[in-house]
């Protein structure tokens, strides 16, 4: 009994050290390069993109067939997932440093997310080497150049505005809907609303997101293009126009037009969500971007995109130094990673071809940026932004990706206090400054 | 055929030398590396290796991508203890530790009292009771966070059919009465297991004594106080100290239900960090926030270790002593 409990033992002990060296093993193991080991010898590329359901998840499979048969010797390894879960496997394989891990082609949303990606020297610079695309797209570049280098291709651009329930609108008496209303038109249109019982807005507040568009959206309007542009590069918001930009939105949230609760209220998720409220037709509009048909057809009991869904763009206020013209919105873009082989660069510009863009515009999987693409659109309700996009203003990205995450999430809290009914015009920009600086 | 030495038996080394047996110090060692050693590899991958690393993450500016290379030393401790909406996460947090424990202590004590007699249906009783503390904390969270939107809720539905007014941001996106109605479902929650170990607690104290207090003629009150309360005092202490802990660092309910909001209003040090971290990637911040954390809660349970529980731990020993001090004199 005694001989085998000690050799009992000794095996424990043996399996221990094992374990811990399994453990410390299995880092080494995961910094291998597993793209080569699983491909022999082929070129591999690992693509990630968020299409993960449907004909777009079939046509982006078809898209990496036809490329491979166009390039033997280059495998595509397609990775589609849902939006949140890629971002959360990105953000971690970019955290890891791990160069195998980080996939040859992604997703970017621009801005100072891009901008940090490009300080770790994760991404490749694609000025030179994708030239023409980028001649083709160059109106929707801005927002993923740094230091004057295009880092990311963007597919698809979007706008902010306000998608809205004509039904309602017209029970309201609403029957001149402006496609580009000025302040006074829009209050008009809530009092109308609040007179005839309908709630006229609906807000996700309690994902803050979407109440910080109101804020953005102000500053669009309120200042200039350059003084934002201007105001960020010099950690400057002196202007008064972005003091205005707040005012302004405390006045709106004094009007009450919010339906209730919306201080809890989720964007997206289900029905008595701010996009829930807009599909079940329980409000008269929601600000939401060009996602908003996607994701109210998927909150509907028949699955479809609303019937009743209209749009105009955000209220102008005039006399405010803001270009009309001007709107907020952001897409997404495709990025190549350094550590990808240099087929990887064909296979991003590959995905802004004439041929895939317009495949990608007549399935309504976003707004193509490749011109000519424009008019393969299928949805109504999103063909109707591209005029709008296209008019030769400039697009501001949301602010808190313009900024990165950093300053975004204070700002973004500053905010939501503004609606929680606290005064934060200033509150609002000494966050913002206050993350800048950092 | 010479007989050849047999390998592998126990005491026999290889040529026939006999081996020297393991003496019994050693044998006790082996056995306690052979219990301890997976738990121990376990405890340094899982718990003091995430410590260091959030240390080490706490003294740098880091985005999350690319290494650590951008050193700030304390500069993340001191925004995190300087940020208004940490302070008041550490005031929520208070709230919800001492708001647990005034609310389920007295409850869960009825509660078990009650439950503690013969009752007809008290098995059911029991199970209802302890029900919402099985429940996973998301889902119950998801359910009550239905049950609350304003105006398509459950409960606005109800209070509007009986005619009582109702927040008209609901009780979850009014700030004044979000933080309390997080404590109010975090109550329903975890009523159940102050229940049960009351129960425990109140089944193990002696019949006889409650006999000899009735032969006595003592009130119900009296054998509560007399008996009851003082014999139920280290389970009540425990679960304070579980309760306590637990309140410290709440996340899931409050992310469920509010994500911290409305404007911080619900915002705990978890919530906090987590934001930090996942959301506003300030990882260097959300390092210093849990670091902080670990150090609040490290302090609390030391202190209530040493202030409170020592007593149930050690319960004979400053008696022990005393009465040695008296044997010597």
């Amino acid at each position: 009994m005694t001989r085998k409990m000690r050799g009992g033992a000794f095996v424990a002990l043996g399996a221990s050290i094992t374990l811990l060296a399994g453990c410390a093993g299995s880092g080494g193991a995961a910094t291998g390069n597993n793209t080569a080991a699983s491909a022999g010898d082929d070129q591999v590329i690992t693509w990630w993109h968020n299409s993960n359901t449907g004909e777009g998840k079939d046509y982006y499979d078809q898209v990496a067939a036809d490329f491979e048969s166009e390039h033997p010797g280059v495998k595509i390894e397609v990775s589609a997932m849902q939006h949140e879960d890629m971002l959360t496997k990105l953000k971690a394989v970019l955290q890891s440093g791990d160069a195998a891990q980080i996939p040859d082609v992604f997703m970017s949303r621009g801005g100072g997310e891009l901008k940090n990606e490009v300080d770790a020297g994760v991404t490749r610079d694609l000025t030179d080497v994708a030239k023409d695309e980028i001649s083709k797209i160059s109106g929707f570049t801005g927002q993923y150049t740094v230091d004057g280098k295009v880092y990311a291709l963007p597919y698809s651009i979007g706008l902010v505005g306000f998608w809205y329930n004509k039904d309602l609108f017209a029970q309201a008496g609403i029957t001149d809907v402006n496609s580009a209303p000025t302040i006074d038109e829009f209050n008009g249109y809530v009092d109308k609303l609040k007179t005839a019982g309908i709630d006229p807005i609906s807000v996700g507040a309690g994902d803050k997101w979407p109440a910080a568009h109101y804020w953005y959206y102000n500053v669009v309007r309120e200042c200039a293009f350059d003084t934002v542009e201007n105001a960020i590069a010099d950690v400057d918001f002196s202007d008064p126009c972005f003091t205005k930009a707040g005012d302004d939105l405390q006045a709106l949230v004094a009007k009450q037009p919010f339906n209730p609760g919306f201080l809890s209220t989720g964007a997206q998720a289900g029905p008595t969500s701010a996009s829930g409220l807009l599909a079940t037709g329980k409000v008269g509009m929601e600000l939401a971007g060009h996602w908003e048909p996607g994701v109210t057809g998927g909150l509907t009991a028949d699955g479809k995109v609303p019937s009743f869904l209209g749009w105009f763009a955000y209220p102008t206020f005039p006399g405010e130094a803001g270009d009309p013209k001007d709107q907020m919105g952001g897409g997404d873009a495709w990025e190549v990673s350094t550590s990808a082989p240099d087929v990887a660069v064909d296979f991003a510009k590959y995905l802004l071809s004439d041929k895939v863009q317009k495949g990608f515009a007549a399935l309504d999987m976003g707004l193509p940026t490749n011109p000519a693409a424009t008019g393969d659109l299928k949805n109504e309700a999103l063909a109707q932004l591209l005029p709008v996009r296209d008019a030769g203003g400039n697009t501001q990205l949301y602010l808190d990706t313009r900024l990165g995450s950093a300053v975004g999430g204070p700002m973004n809290d500053a905010i939501a206090k503004v609606f929680a009914g606290e005064p934060g015009s200033q509150e609002i920009l000494d966050a913002i400054t206050k993350a800048l600086k950092g | 055929m010479p007989a050849t030495p047999v390998q592998g038996v126990a005491g026999i080394a290889p040529g026939g030398r006999r081996r020297k047996p393991m003496s019994g110090a050693w044998r006790k060692r082996a056995e306690i590396a052979f219990f301890v050693t997976p738990a121990l590899a376990l405890f340094l991958m899982f718990v003091i290796w995430p410590i260091i690393t959030a240390v080490q993450m706490s003294l740098f500016k880091w985005t999350g991508i690319g290494p650590l290379v951008d050193f700030v030393g304390l500069k993340n401790y001191v925004t995190v203890l300087t940020d208004e909406l940490f302070t008041d996460a550490l005031r929520h947090n208070l709230i919800i530790v001492v708001g647990s424990i005034l609310l389920q202590l007295p409850l869960g004590l009825g509660l078990a009292l009650l439950l503690n007699r013969k009752l007809w249906g008290q098995s059911i009783l029991r199970t209802i009771i302890f029900v919402p503390y099985v429940l996973a904390e998301v889902i119950a969270g998801v359910v009550w966070g239905a049950l609350l939107v304003p105006q398509y809720g459950t409960i606005d539905a109800l209070a509007a059919a009986l005619h009582i007014p109702t927040p008209e941001q609901g009780f979850l996106g009014t700030p004044d009465l979000a933080l309390w109605t997080v404590l109010f479902v975090l109550t329903w929650k975890y009523l159940g297991l102050a229940v049960i170990l009351f129960l425990a607690g109140l089944q193990g104290i002696p019949d006889e004594l409650y006999e000899a207090a009735a032969l006595d003629g003592a009130s119900w009150w009296q054998v509560q106080r007399r008996i009851t309360f003082p014999l139920m005092g280290p389970t009540i202490r425990t679960w304070a100290f579980l309760s306590m802990i637990g309140s410290l660092q709440v996340f899931d309910m409050v992310w469920i239900l509010t994500k911290g909001g409305p404007a911080g209003a619900t915002t705990t040090m978890a919530t906090y960090l987590i934001a930090q971290g996942t959301q506003a990637s300030n990882f260097g911040i959300a390092g210093a926030a849990s670091v902080i954390l670990f150090v609040i809660a490290l302090f609390f349970a030391v202190v209530y270790q040493q202030l409170v529980l020592k007593r149930d731990t050690q319960p004979d020993t400053p008696k022990r002593k005393r009465s040695q001090r008296e044997k010597a004199k």
